[in-house]
């Protein structure tokens, strides 16, 4: 009986303790997402602007609104094509680099820390230095065309080049970070399977390639996959510093940007939000499904 | 079959200077730029390097027209506000989660896992409606606010203090200590490399952030750098690429340099990001 009290008293203790604890935690959870995420459900299904006296509910008509606005499906197309840009590229040239520098010995470490510059670096900064290398008369790339008798291109005015060019400064900051995931994925393919694979004939490093590598870097892959699809489809700061939007060349978070905090129209820019949160979401499902599955690999 | 693999050696390394040329390019441009004098930098061409060294000249008309080091202070400030509550917050709840059973703990968890991926974009809206209805906008405060729960650092914390000997907290106990000193002294320094790593992640994402800044500063006092450097871009309309290179240069410079100094730390800290 006694003992049974103090069971009782102790798991009580236990959970003032640990609410205790996390107190400040789930103060700040409810706070800073429970409530602002209920906020923004409720006000995508109102017309309310910022510093308007009243408001009404619309039902869904944000939504249908969306699908009809020209800027936002414009994004919505750009956000796409710029994912569909730097993904591959981004994939491809992070697991070669990886492949080349895992077999470097000595100067290893140099590329690694030339490859990852870029991810520490202040995108702002940056580009406005692709700014200046792109630009149409002073920039040493038009330079370099004109020079071959290429015809200059306006890499960040013509709707044509934007998004392509905003890639091709994605795919330069994220090729590092991808790089060093393959590098730890390399770096767990034990030696032996090489070796076995050479006993079986496999002798190229095509054939390694092919018969090891790609298969054991598999989970890996996959995993850089929705990481680099969630980075990309974030895109924003490019953008903000490049072209604010100008020639065609809205993407999702600079079109929500827009209408929230240039347009003030709440509601509207509240059912975007949703609509981003939903890819995001998705991608992130898939992503924490994927680390469950790594964590059987390694 | 020797020949052939130092061919293949030679040809490897051709393309990964190829490639970390191409990383590096535009380094190299921003710096040479920022030292060529006006009429050098309106001759377009393919050698970067200044052919007549211009001294400090555009480093000296950055600081004269744009307060970088004060944006500097800006990004500290707010770095070092968001971490500090971050862990402030976060090794309580984690221990919490960790080494405490109880009930609603389960709960508690899949709540932070869920909002482990909403991103500032998505809760940005109310989040401002509110802080302009109390006169925060334009404040430090604003800029630390959102970031001062980290579900990253409750997650990778957990994870670690869960590993921690639970007769260690028990002797702990007996001798009298309290609650919180466990957690503070005895729990928290065997997790010092994990709350390192947690710390260059923290710090990288929120020095280089611009969307939640470009929301609620509007004053040049209080710009972050990327703001800051938004801002002397936008001002310095024509093409006086001279300082505007001038600016990126002292502008990227802190994190070049930390990333140089503690490459290991950096590389672990920020791909972190990713197991988010």
């Amino acid at each position: 009986m006694l003992k049974l009290n103090q069971a009782n008293h102790q798991a009580k203790n236990e959970n003032i303790l640990g609410w205790a604890l996390a107190l400040p935690a789930s103060f700040l959870l409810v706070m800073l997402y429970l409530l602002p995420i209920t906020w923004v459900i409720l006000m995508s299904l109102t017309n309310y602007e910022l510093g308007a006296i009243s408001f009404d509910w619309v039902g869904l008509r944000n939504f249908s609104k969306a699908l009809e606005d020209e800027v936002f499906l414009r994004s919505f197309r750009n956000t796409f094509l710029y994912v569909a840009l730097v993904l591959p590229s981004s994939i491809f040239l992070g697991l070669g680099i990886a492949i080349l520098i895992h077999a470097r010995k000595r100067t290893r470490s140099i590329y690694e820390v030339i490859y990852f510059l870029p991810v520490t670096s202040t995108l702002i900064a940056m580009a406005t230095v692709f700014q200046f290398l792109l630009h149409p008369k002073l920039g040493p790339v038009n330079y370099l065309l004109t020079s071959i008798g290429i015809e200059a291109i306006s890499f960040i005015s013509d709707p044509q080049w934007v998004i392509p060019t905003l890639s091709v400064i994605g795919l330069w900051q994220l090729v590092g970070f991808n790089m060093i995931l393959f590098l730890a994925g390399l770096s767990s393919i034990p030696e032996e399977l090489y070796e076995a694979a050479e006993l079986d004939g496999a002798n190229g490093p095509i054939d390694r390639f092919i018969r090891i590598t790609w298969p054991m870097l598999g989970p890996t892959t996959l995993f850089v996959m929705v990481t680099s699809c969630i980075t990309a489809f974030k895109v924003f700061d490019t953008v903000a510093t490049l072209t604010q939007g100008k020639s065609g060349s809205e993407v999702l978070l600079y079109a929500l940007y827009l209408e929230g905090f240039q347009y003030f129209k709440m509601g509207y820019a509240a059912a975007l939000t949703l609509v981003f949160l939903f890819f995001i979401l998705i991608l992130s499902i898939v992503q924490s499904r994927l680390i469950e599955k790594k964590v059987h690999y390694v | 079959m020797k020949i052939n693999s130092s061919l293949m050696h030679a040809a490897s390394h051709c393309v990964l200077i190829i490639g970390a040329l191409f990383m590096l390019m535009p380094f190299i441009w921003m710096l040479c730029t920022a030292f060529k004098p006006p009429q050098e930098i309106f001759e377009a061409s393919l050698w970067p390097f200044p052919k007549n060294f211009y001294g400090f000249q555009h480093f000296n008309e950055v600081i004269k027209s744009a307060p970088i080091g004060k944006y500097m202070l800006n990004g500290v400030i707010v770095c070092a506000g968001i971490l500090f509550v971050q862990l402030l917050v976060a090794i309580p709840a984690a221990y919490a989660l960790a080494k405490i059973n109880f009930t609603g703990r389960e709960f508690l968890f899949i709540c932070i896992l869920g909002a482990l991926s909403v991103p500032i974009q998505a809760t940005s809206l109310p989040l401002y409606i509110a802080m302009s209805a109390s006169n925060l906008l334009n404040t430090y405060f604003a800029q630390m606010l959102p970031f001062f729960l980290s579900m990253f650092a409750i997650f990778l914390l957990r994870q670690n203090f869960k590993s921690f000997p639970d007769e260690i907290i028990h002797a702990a106990r007996l001798d009298g200590m309290n609650e919180l000193e466990i957690v503070w002294r005895v729990v928290t320094p065997s997790a010092i490399p994990a709350i390192t790593a947690f710390a260059i992640f923290s710090l990288v994402a929120h020095w280089n952030d611009l969307y939640w800044p470009l929301i609620v500063i509007s004053s040049t006092e209080l710009a972050p750098p990327p703001l800051g450097m938004l801002l002397f871009a936008s001002a310095e309309s024509g093409a006086n690429y001279g300082a505007l290179m001038a600016g990126a240069t002292l502008i990227t410079t802190p994190m070049v340099l930390a990333f140089l100094i503690a490459r290991r730390r950096f590389i672990q800290g920020i791909t972190m990001t990713s197991f988010r």
